[in-house]
């Protein structure tokens, strides 16, 4: 592969990073809460995908996936309200130890309830050969249709959810509440309840991650880890709390990646990666997209 | 008609309000007085839900309102314009005003009846809260609980840090409020602004009243204010 070609390539990867990262990021400008256990529910997506799809299985290649990320998608979301509501609600507080550490501690059951019940064995879901290995043929390279879906996927999810926090009563009222929220409850509206709601879009965004990686790579109980760490990435080289900031820090680490892996080794490609955001950590703490905690 | 029978708040062991009991006719006024530290801000927390009872009730129209959190009781027709205004500050005015929609209240206000009224915050509307000046900010606070269309409004010292002439405004301002059938509880360290605004007086001495009724004589306001033999 050449070089542009692996520039097209971790373009392309960036789609699934900024899914995966801009549930984190959102949550974070909202409620200020960093949630370490959101790898770990990315992989529950791509197992209940799997359990499902494998229910499904009648339906053939890809109706049996859909079917299932048509399922898993709401269900995670629902997940996300009912854990926002019940549980992480009551670690929100002017320290940021409890919530850590009750999300630490999420990853951690997760994993080991996924390694009981799903094994540790690495897993992949399934579209079937056509869509997944389909490509464009564009004279110097190649790109993969089910990639490229998935990029157009982030960028209108992000945007979507842009327009909604931008023009909506709900997204006035994120904002207000994370200006704010014990003021919110001054003009009618429960701010456990925008949390909470908040709390299932990133939901729902780390399910669409979760699923899509699960296409593209292996997954196992374990790979939650590297999941957080890659949407952290994207989250800090792109700018703390805005989506199109970590739509573009997910392609620059996608794109460090992929360019890595043909330059140099593929076995170095996270390392690299890596790298790259201390460098960023060190001299642009605040990514590229400086802005004060903006949605 | 807003009750509040016999109410106690402390913050941990710090008592702040102490079985304090008062009553607003439906499109009455009330001024709660008091020096720094009496509980007029307190009270006024404790009757919106943002602290909670320690003994005693709200009724708003014979409904006890006391276990009800904030939102429920904005929704119920209970408006607080919070000590030191509390905008949204990155959410521009015009969206300020508009998540009192949340509230759910149909009444006279409206974003456009509103602007009629207030034209100093007409003309801030697409300014980030954060960027007004104190009178433009209070102006806008008080313009957002209206917004909720509420049966009560709670003005927690709304002169507070303004210049006198912005303070005349707001105040000639509220009985325009009252024409709609609002009943207004504001809370005010200023006595003569007070007794100016409204002929009922409620005084807090140390969170307990020192001192309620009509009309009163300021020489006892005084006295009731800065405690003295008679308080």
């Amino acid at each position: 592969m050449n070089l542009v070609g692996a520039v097209v390539d971790g373009i392309l990867t960036g789609g699934v990073y900024a899914l995966f990262a801009a549930g984190l990021s959102y949550m974070f400008g909202v409620m200020r809460l960093v949630n370490l256990a959101h790898g770990a529910f990315a992989v529950v997506a791509a197992y209940l995908g799997l359990v499902l799809s494998g229910a499904f299985s009648g339906l053939g290649d890809p109706g049996a996936l859909l079917t299932a990320a048509a399922v898993t998608i709401p269900v995670v979301a629902a997940g996300g309200y009912l854990l926002q509501r019940f549980v992480l609600q009551s670690t929100l507080s002017e320290s940021p130890l409890p919530s850590l550490l009750v999300t630490f501690g999420l990853a951690i059951i997760i994993e080991n309830v996924l390694l009981v019940t799903m094994s540790a064995d690495t897993r992949k879901l399934s579209l079937g050969r056509g869509i997944e290995t389909a490509s464009i043929d564009l004279g110097f390279t190649s790109i993969g249709v089910f990639p490229l879906v998935i990029l157009l996927l982030a960028v209108v999810l992000l945007g979507g959810l842009s327009l909604v926090m931008a023009r909506t009563q709900f997204g006035r009222l994120v904002r207000a509440v994370s200006d704010d929220p014990a003021t919110v409850g001054l003009t009618g509206a429960d701010p456990r309840h925008v949390y909470a709601i908040a709390a299932a879009i990133a939901f729902g965004l780390v399910a669409v991650a979760g699923l899509a990686s699960g296409v593209q790579t292996n997954f196992s109980p374990g790979s939650g880890g590297m999941f957080l760490i890659f949407a952290f990435e994207a989250v800090i080289i792109g700018g703390l709390g805005s989506l199109w900031g970590t739509l573009l820090g997910a392609m620059i680490l996608g794109v460090v990646q992929s360019v890595t892996a043909v330059a140099l080794s593929p076995g170095y490609k996270e390392l690299v990666g890596h790298l790259v955001f201390l460098l960023f950590l060190v001299f642009l703490p605040n990514g590229i997209i400086r802005r004060k905690v903006r949605l | 008609m807003l009750e509040v029978r016999n109410v106690s708040v402390a913050y941990g062991q710090l008592p702040a309000v102490r079985d304090v009991s008062l009553e607003l006719p439906a499109g009455g006024i009330l001024a709660v007085i008091g020096a720094n530290g009496a509980g007029k801000s307190t009270l006024l927390k404790a009757i919106a839900g943002q602290v909670p009872l320690g003994a005693g009730s709200v009724l708003l129209d014979g409904r006890d309102v006391s276990k009800l959190p904030a939102h429920r009781r904005t929704r119920l027709g209970i408006a607080l314009v919070p000590e030191g205004r509390r905008l949204f500050k990155s959410l521009t005015v015009e969206e300020n005003l508009l998540t009192a929609r949340a509230a759910k209240r149909s009444g006279p206000w409206s974003l456009e009846s509103v602007y009629e009224v207030l034209p100093l915050v007409a003309a801030r509307r697409s300014r980030r809260a954060g960027d007004l000046s104190g009178g433009e900010q209070q102006a806008t606070a008080i313009a957002r609980a209206l917004m909720t269309n509420p049966a009560v409004l709670l003005l927690d010292e709304v002169s507070l840090g303004l210049a006198p002439a912005i303070i005349a405004q707001i105040y000639a301002f509220i009985p325009t409020i009252r024409e709609q059938g609002t009943s207004i509880l504001l809370v005010e360290q200023d006595v003569q602004q007070a007794t100016r605004a409204a002929r009922d007086v409620h005084c807090l001495l140390q969170g307990r009243t020192s001192l309620a009724g009509t009309d009163l004589d300021l020489a006892d306001i005084t006295r009731a204010y800065f405690g003295g033999e008679a308080a």
